[in-house]
């Protein structure tokens, strides 16, 4: 959909992401064995046709900049157009403690100038592989001010996240954060629609009003005033901001039908490539139900997990139900059970580590674990 | 365009005859090695991690893969303001236009090309060999002999001297003979056919040769020969490490299962030396709870239930419960049905072998199964 510019809103982002979310922000946190949180979204958006997407930064962004570069893997390095990253304002000493509609006003310039006249606001949590042009579409021949996308789940107990009550007609009646009272399957996925008029005017009228959050106060507060529609996507979610969903999720990729419908139902999942050779099995590995990228070279044990790109685990060492990332490094005799490591762990020889599935044993990047 | 010190030529147009239906569509350095690469990623990486940024690729036969596959040469970075990667296919000028009727006539054919960047030295390299290979300290050595030419040269097993240009040389390292196949040899080190020329003196030998009715116009035939006549400053460059030139089906597959070696002399996990290659964005591969696998290269975007061992994979091949991979080379996006059982063989891309098939031999000949193709 050419009309449409894509806003990845990375501020105020909801983090429980505990140790992986120590140096980066969640946008950045490592998924599914090769990918970063935000390249499913971003991917979406180019699969679904658009050519220009802001992402709106706020914290501990290194990585996730050293991750987007100038947007080439997912065909975003336009002439016209294509990838921006818009860091927050921080002119004076507590703009940055401000809130997004704050921020989005302060690039209202960028906004104005974009040719498209539509604005697909998104988080970057969402783990989902989704078409939005139909949404798109469904928004530009409906009379809402806002669409909003949503998925009915039963699955999503562990993360943290919004659920919305629509009537008969498809309106949005009702929304409640996590913690609300609120019975009801259809869980919000954060993706916003509406023109840029809509947008520009929502973000000037609150702001003057003093508020300065973008779901919080211009929607929520307004949701009388407002005509939100809903707008159904039935593909496969995950939303990624617990340990626990995290955990949760990742296993999920062990299963044929999700691998399915995530790396491959609309599109294509881009992300920044290392180069690794093919992974290596050697004499006396054995490996069962696993999910495993380029680079790994595997001797050992490896059974239910997730193995990121350049893993290595030696002879000897056993390793169940984990997630392992970029360049651990697992010596011989180990035995790891339900855990996390971030990425460049070493585990020395011997060590036993064990977590539990509801807490999975998890470790900090670059950390030696057995010294 | 600015002066570069040096240029790379890197010769593309090979037909590799001996690959049989694997070369039917496509040249010889896009033919798939080492589970996701091209042959030619070896001597594009091997450029850019040289500090080499303008390579000039020929093209002759079937080049439309290739041409595709090198773009604009971005995932060897050779994406550049200046210089580059620039792709030569002979081309038609005002008094006529030619085919390439050699290595050498090649070059000459693009003096204009080279000349743009008004280079001191030029590296003519060939895209059909697989090694990993520093051409600047090569260059050092040429600069610090004050050489004409320097030629890279490796240790080949006396045996199979006569499969090689042969190189005598002498304490100081200097060619001073030099045989084309040769079946008595007196050496056994062999040219990896990487040359490193002063400009200026290849040019004026490219010039003679061309004016030459008799010459073959080859590099290894005509100007090394002419070169050595003629007393020229000839270098011996050594080098050691992995270097294979993979002409027919049989070495194809042996410098695939080089790679399985416990210390493969050929290492591809250095990060020091990437090899790179365009990337068919698959996600992470996956190994079912029914897989076997032992000693094998598999690739993202795999799909493992059955049994494989001693083998290499490349990017989105299936293999099914029940199935046995053995001693082989899979390329990329070929669907392995249930039950079925492949044996020393090198199996094209996409292609689609059903459920039961029985595929190759224990021993004997390497069995090829092409690209494309349905076997039921």
């Amino acid at each position: 959909m050419k009309r449409a510019m894509g806003v990845i809103n990375l501020i105020n982002e909801i983090d429980f992401l505990e140790v992986l979310s120590r140096n980066r922000c969640v946008a950045a946190v490592p998924f599914g064995g090769r990918y970063r949180l935000i390249d499913f979204i971003l991917s979406g958006m180019v699969n679904s046709g658009m050519s220009k997407v802001a992402v709106f930064t706020h914290a501990k962004y290194r990585a996730l900049l050293d991750h987007l570069g100038s947007g080439k893997e997912w065909d975003l390095d336009r002439k016209r157009g294509g990838l921006f990253v818009l860091p927050p304002n921080t002119e004076e000493h507590d703009e940055k403690a401000k809130g997004d509609l704050y921020q989005f006003y302060c690039q209202r310039d960028y906004f104005h100038r974009s040719k498209q006249d539509v604005v697909v606001i998104t988080r970057s949590h969402m783990v989902c592989n989704i078409d939005l042009e139909p949404a798109i579409q469904a928004h530009l021949d409906g009379d809402a001010d806002i669409t909003m996308v949503y998925k009915r789940t039963a699955d999503e107990t562990l993360s943290r996240n919004r659920r919305i009550r629509m009537d008969e007609a498809g309106r949005v009646v009702e929304m409640q954060d996590h913690n609300g009272r609120l019975v009801s399957d259809n869980v919000s996925m954060e993706i916003f629609i509406m023109t840029k008029a809509f947008l520009l005017d929502l973000v000037e009228t609150s702001l003057a009003q003093g508020y300065d959050h973008f779901f919080r106060d211009a929607i929520m507060k307004n949701m009388d005033r407002l005509k939100i529609a809903s707008y159904e996507y039935t593909g496969y979610l995950g939303i990624i901001n617990t340990i626990q969903s995290y955990y949760h999720h990742s296993m999920n990729l062990l299963i044929p039908e999700v691998r399915r419908e995530l790396f491959y139902k609309n599109g294509l999942i881009y992300t920044k490539i290392k180069d690794e050779p093919p992974a290596r099995y050697l004499d006396g590995s054995s490996v069962q139900n696993a999910l495993i990228a380029n680079g790994c070279v595997v001797e050992g044990s490896v059974e239910n997990c997730i193995l990121f790109r350049g893993v290595k685990i030696r002879a000897g060492a056993v390793v169940r139900n984990s997630i392992i990332l970029q360049n651990s490094e697992i010596y011989t005799g180990v035995s790891i059970t339900n855990a996390i490591l971030d990425k460049d762990v070493k585990v020395l020889e011997g060590k036993v580590l064990q977590g539990d599935p509801t807490a999975p044993f998890l470790a900090v990047k670059r950390s030696i674990i057995g010294q | 365009m600015q002066r570069k010190e040096c240029v790379a030529m890197l010769l593309a147009g090979g037909e590799g005859r001996r690959l049989g239906a694997l070369t039917e569509q496509i040249a010889k350095p896009a033919v798939h090695f080492g589970g996701k690469y091209r042959i030619i990623d070896f001597t594009l990486s091997n450029c850019t991690n040289s500090g080499i940024d303008a390579v000039g690729v020929l093209t002759q036969y079937q080049p439309l893969v290739l041409n595709s596959y090198i773009g604009i040469g971005s995932p060897w970075d050779l994406d550049r303001k200046e210089g580059g990667v620039s792709v030569l296919p002979p081309y038609m000028k005002s008094a006529g236009g030619d085919w390439y009727t050699g290595t050498a006539n090649a070059i000459y054919q693009n003096i204009g090309f080279v000349e743009q960047f008004d280079p001191e030295y030029l590296l003519v390299i060939s895209g059909d060999h697989i090694y990993k290979m520093d051409y600047d300290w090569m260059l050092q050595a040429h600069k610090e002999n004050h050489a004409d030419a320097t030629i890279a040269v490796v240790e080949v097993p006396w045996e199979e001297t006569s499969r090689f240009g042969i190189m005598r040389t002498d304490e100081a390292g200097r060619i001073i003979e030099f045989a084309e196949k040769p079946k008595n040899a007196t050496s056994n080190l062999a040219s990896m056919g990487v040359y490193m020329f002063t400009w200026s003196v290849l040019k004026d030998y490219l010039m003679k040769d061309a004016a030459n009715p008799d010459s073959s116009n080859d590099f290894g035939k005509d100007i090394i020969p002419k070169l050595l006549k003629d007393h020229a400053n000839l270098l011996a460059y050594r080098y050691e490490g992995y270097w294979k030139d993979v002409g027919t089906i049989h070495s194809l597959w042996e410098a695939n299962m080089d790679l399985l070696q416990e210390m493969p002399s050929l290492n591809l996990n250095d990060h020091g030396w990437r090899i790179y290659s365009q990337n068919p964005n698959q996600p992470a591969h996956y190994i079912a709870p029914t897989a076997q696998l032992s000693n094998s290269l598999v690739n993202e975007g795999c799909e493992v239930a059955g049994c494989v061992d001693h083998s290499v994979l490349f990017y989105g091949v299936q293999v099914a419960e029940e199935s046995h991979v053995i001693d082989s080379v899979i390329m990329p996006n070929v669907k392995i049905g249930r039950g079925a059982v492949i044996r020393r063989s090198i199996v094209g891309e996409g292609t689609i072998i059903g459920e039961g098939c029985q595929i190759g031999s224990v021993n004997g000949e390497i069995t090829l199964i092409p690209g494309g193709k349905t076997i039921l």
